[in-house]
C-alpha cells in the first residue's frame, strides 16, 4: 500500500513519464535496458494502482451523491404536487449513466437494484450484460496480474457497512469493453500474449456490441441508449482530471503499445483516442508487454 | 578517521583532446576502475571501450615526494562497437568491468567486458629486440635470398621499453542481455559472467563453451519480476558465488549443490518498511552492486540510498545499514524524471574490511568507518584541492540553516556522480572516477611516517 498523499494527478504524471522512458529505450543506444524497463513498470504500476484507487474513491462519491438523490427523488414523488415530467426523464438518464459507467465500483446491492429498476426500460439489453452472472465467459476475461490489495481498501469502498463488495461485469457503453469488478478491485484479465491484448480487447467488445444490438428492438429505446451514452460521455470527461491534454497523451501510448512493438510503426498513424480510464485499466497488459521482450 | 589528501595531482584526460572538465566527450567517461591484487596497476574503462592502465612508480631515493605516483602504463581499445544485425541492435563498446587475474608470471592479466563479450588481454613489456635477421634488414625489408652469403644468429638487443596488450580469449555469444559483471573464481582457473536473467561459468581457456549455472528467466516473460544485477564469487571458497537481484535480495549458492544454482543456499534479505513505501520502493531498493569482505565472512550491498553489511550467517536483516544520501529520499520524483534514480553506485571495502566506501552526487564520495561509526564526506574535485593538500570534510545541508561550508541540497549537482571507486588492496590510496577525470587520494599519515 502506498503510503504517499499523493493524489491522482501526481500518479498521472507519473504514468506519463514512465511511457516516456519506455518509449525513449526503444531508440536508446545499447538495445533495451531490461532491468531500467522492469523498474519503470514498476513505478507504472504503483502510479497505477493510486490512480484507479483515486477514480474509484471520486466515482464511488459520485454515485452516493446520487444515491442520495434517488432517494429524495423517490420521496418527492410520494407527493405529486412537486413532480415535474422533464426532471424525472432526466433522472432516469442520470441513473441510466450511472448504469453504464465504464468501471462500477463495488456498490452496494440497494443502490444497483435502485438502477436496474429504472432503467430496465431504457437500456434492456444493458442490464443483460451488465448483471448477466458472476461468472463471465472467458473468453472475455484477460488475465492480469495486478496482486491484490489489503482487505481494508475494500472496506473503505463500502460505507457505512453496506452489502458487500461482489463481483461485478460492466460493460463499458463507449468502448464496449467488458470490465470484470471484483471486491472493489478493477480485475481486467489479459490473455497470455501480450500482442493480443490489444486484440483480445476488441474481439469481445465487438462480440457485445452485435449482441446488444439485437437486444434493441424499439427505437424509443434505442434513442434513449444513445442520449444515456452521451450522458456517460458527458459525465466520464468531468470525472477525469481538468488537464485532459495529459490524460490523451497517455491514452495515444498506450493505443501504441497495446498493438504490440511491430504495431508501433504502423499505428503511427492512426491513433485512437481511448477513454483515459479504460486505458489506466488495461495498464497490466501491456506492463507486461514491455517486460515481455 | 584517517585524512586522505590528494598527494598525486594525476588527472586522467585522454591526451588527444584539450578538454576542460565541464565539458568532454561521451566516450570519455570512465565506467569502471580497478586496483589489482598487488595495487601496483589501476586499470580503468571507458565509454569508448578504452582501458587505460596506470602502474605505481618504484620508491626512490632521490625522489621521496614522488613516492608512490601512478603513471599511464599501457592504453589499449578493449572492445569495438558492434552490431547485431539478427536483433537489428547496436552493441555498446562501453566498458561494464575490469577484473585482474592475479599475477603468475611476468606479464599481467585482466578480464574487461562490455554488454555482450568478455576479453582476456595480456600486458606484457618487451625491452628486448631481436636484431640481425638473415632474411630482412634493419629496417624490416625483405633481403633478396640471392644476395645472402652468410648466416647469422639473431641476437637479442635492449630497446626502449614497450607495454602491449594482447587480446588472449574471447568469450562471446554466450550473454542474451546485457552482461552486468564478471568475477575470477580463487581457483583461478575459472570465472563467471553475469547478465540479467543469467549466470555463465566459464573456463579461462576454453572460450567456445561456457556452463550456465543460474538462470532466472520464466518460462513467460510477462512472469519477470526480478533480475539478476551483479554477482561475485566468495574470496576463498571456489564453490560458491552471491549474486544480488533487482529486488533487494542476495543469493548465496554453492555449485557442488547442484550443476544449475537456481536453487540458493542462502537467502539474504531484509523486509521492507511499509512506513517507507512509495511509488518508488522498488527502484531504490534495487542493489547496484555486491561485494564480498576480503575476508569472506561479510557481504556489502548497495542500493539507491544505502550501503548494507551483511553477516554470511544472519540471513534476515544486515548487520550494519549506512544512509549515504538520505536527503535525496524526498526528491526521488525528480530523480526518477532525470533518470537519476537509475544511477548504479558502486561500493568497495578498505584491505582490512574496517572502512567502506561508496560515491554519491555533487562529486562526493563517502567513507564509513565500520568500527569508530564515523563517516566522512569527502569531494573530488581539482577547485578544492591542491596537491598534497588534505581533503575538508563536507557536509549536505537537510534543512533549516545552512551554515557556511554546508552545501545545500538543491545545490547539488546531479550530473556530478561518482559511480566507481575502488580501494587498494593493501594501503590506503583510493582512485575514484568523477564522470571523465580519474582521481588518486592516498592517506596522508602514511607519507608522514615515510
Amino acid at each position: 500500500m502506498i503510503n504517499t498523499m499523493e493524489c491522482a494527478v501526481d500518479a498521472q504524471s507519473l504514468i506519463s513519464i514512465s511511457l516516456m522512458k519506455i518509449h525513449n529505450s526503444r531508440t536508446q543506444r545499447g538495445g533495451i535496458k531490461l532491468h531500467k524497463n522492469l523498474l519503470v513498470s514498476y513505478v507504472l504500476r504503483n502510479a497505477r494502482q493510486v490512480y484507479i484507487k483515486e477514480k474509484y474513491a471520486e466515482i464511488y462519491r459520485m454515485q452516493q451523491y446520487e444515491e442520495v438523490m434517488t432517494v429524495c427523488n423517490e420521496i418527492q414523488q410520494l407527493n405529486p404536487l412537486e413532480l415535474d415530467a422533464e426532471d424525472a426523464d432526466d433522472e432516469e438518464q442520470a441513473r441510466a449513466a450511472c448504469c453504464g459507467e465504464d468501471v462500477s465500483l463495488c456498490g452496494s446491492a440497494c443502490h444497483r437494484d435502485a438502477a436496474h429498476t429504472r432503467t430496465a426500460s431504457a437500456l434492456p439489453g444493458c442490464s443483460h450484460l451488465e448483471y448477466d452472472g458472476k461468472e463471465p465467459e472467458p473468453s472475455f476475461y484477460r488475465s492480469c496480474c495486478m496482486e491484490a490489495s489489503p482487505v481494508s481498501e475494500c472496506d473503505q469502498f463500502s460505507a457505512n457497512g453496506r452489502a458487500h463488495c461482489n463481483k461485478t461485469t460492466v460493460l463499458d457503453l463507449d468502448t464496449h469493453v467488458v470490465t470484470t469488478v471484483e471486491n472493489g478491485y478493477l480485475h481486467q484479465d489479459c490473455c497470455c500474449d501480450a500482442l493480443q491484448c490489444g486484440q483480445g480487447a476488441q474481439s469481445p467488445a465487438k462480440k457485445r456490441k452485435v449482441e446488444f444490438a439485437c437486444c434493441v428492438s424499439d427505437v424509443e429505446e434505442l434513442s434513449d441508449f444513445t442520449a444515456a451514452r452521451k450522458r456517460v460521455k458527458r459525465e466520464d470527461c468531468s470525472y477525469t482530471h481538468p488537464d485532459y491534454t495529459d490524460t490523451s497523451n497517455i491514452s495515444n501510448l498506450i493505443s501504441i503499445f497495446g498493438s504490440g512493438f511491430s504495431g508501433l510503426l504502423s499505428r503511427q498513424t492512426d491513433l485512437e483516442q481511448i477513454c483515459s480510464k479504460q486505458v489506466l485499466a488495461s495498464l497490466g497488459a501491456w506492463t507486461r508487454a514491455i517486460v515481455a521482450f | 578517521m584517517k585524512c586522505f589528501s590528494r598527494y598525486l595531482p594525476y588527472l586522467f584526460r585522454p591526451p588527444s583532446t584539450i578538454l576542460s572538465s565541464t565539458c568532454h566527450t561521451e566516450a570519455d567517461i570512465i565506467s569502471t576502475v580497478e586496483f589489482n591484487s598487488s595495487g601496483e596497476l589501476l586499470a580503468t574503462g571507458d565509454k569508448g571501450g578504452r582501458v587505460v592502465v596506470f602502474q605505481r612508480e618504484q620508491e626512490s631515493k632521490s625522489q621521496p615526494q614522488r613516492r608512490g605516483e601512478y603513471n599511464v602504463y599501457s592504453t589499449f581499445q578493449s572492445h569495438e562497437p558492434e552490431f547485431d544485425y539478427l536483433k537489428s541492435l547496436e552493441i555498446e563498446e562501453k566498458i561494464n568491468k575490469i577484473k585482474w587475474l592475479p599475477q603468475q608470471n611476468a606479464a599481467y592479466f585482466l578480464l574487461s567486458t562490455n554488454d555482450k563479450t568478455v576479453k582476456l588481454w595480456k600486458i606484457s613489456e618487451r625491452d628486448k629486440r631481436p636484431e640481425g635477421y638473415n632474411l630482412k634488414d634493419e629496417d624490416g625489408r625483405i633481403r633478396n635470398p640471392s644476395t645472402i652469403t652468410s648466416l647469422r644468429v639473431p641476437v637479442l638487443q635492449p630497446m626502449d621499453l614497450m607495454v602491449e596488450a594482447t587480446a588472449r580469449r574471447v568469450f562471446s555469444n554466450a550473454h542474451t542481455y546485457h552482461i552486468n559483471s564478471i568475477s575470477v573464481n580463487s581457483d583461478l582457473q575459472t570465472f563467471i559472467s553475469t547478465d540479467d536473467l543469467r549466470v555463465n561459468l566459464w573456463n579461462l581457456e576454453i572460450t567456445d563453451r561456457s556452463f550456465n549455472i543460474v538462470d532466472i528467466k520464466p518460462a513467460n516473460m510477462e512472469e519477470l519480476t526480478e533480475v539478476i544485477t551483479s554477482a561475485e564469487f566468495h574470496p576463498q571458497h571456489c564453490h560458491t558465488f552471491a549474486y544480488s537481484s533487482s529486488k533487494g535480495s542476495i543469493r548465496l549458492c554453492d555449485m557442488r549443490q547442484a550443476a544449475l544454482c537456481d536453487k540458493h543456499c542462502k537467502y539474504f534479505e531484509e523486509p521492507e518498511d511499509p512506513s517507507t513505501r512509495s511509488f518508488f520502493s522498488e527502484i531504490i531498493s534495487s542493489i547496484s552492486d555486491v561485494k564480498f569482505s576480503h575476508n569472506g565472512r561479510y557481504l556489502m550491498t548497495r542500493d539507491y540510498l544505502t550501503v548494507k553489511v551483511w553477516d554470511l550467517q544472519m540471513e534476515n536483516k544486515p548487520l550494519e545499514t549506512y544512509q549515504v544520501h538520505d536527503y535525496l529520499r524526498g526528491k526521488l520524483c525528480s530523480l526518477y524524471e532525470n533518470d537519476c534514480i537509475f544511477d548504479k553506485f558502486e561500493c568497495v571495502w578498505n584491505g582490512s574490511d574496517s572502512v567502506i566506501m561508496t560515491g554519491s552526487y555533487n562529486n562526493f564520495f563517502r567513507m564509513f568507518d565500520r568500527n569508530t561509526k564515523r563517516d566522512v564526506t569527502l569531494e573530488a574535485s581539482r577547485e578544492n584541492s591542491k596537491p598534497r593538500a588534505i581533503l575538508k570534510p563536507r557536509k549536505v545541508c537537510v534543512g533549516g540553516k545552512r551554515r557556511k561550508d554546508e552545501i545545500s541540497v538543491d545545490s547539488l549537482d546531479f550530473s556530478k556522480k561518482i559511480l566507481h571507486t575502488t580501494w587498494h588492496p593493501h594501503e590506503n590510496i583510493i582512485a575514484v572516477a568523477a564522470t571523465n577525470n580519474l582521481y588518486i587520494f592516498q592517506d596522508k599519515e602514511e607519507t608522514v611516517n615515510l
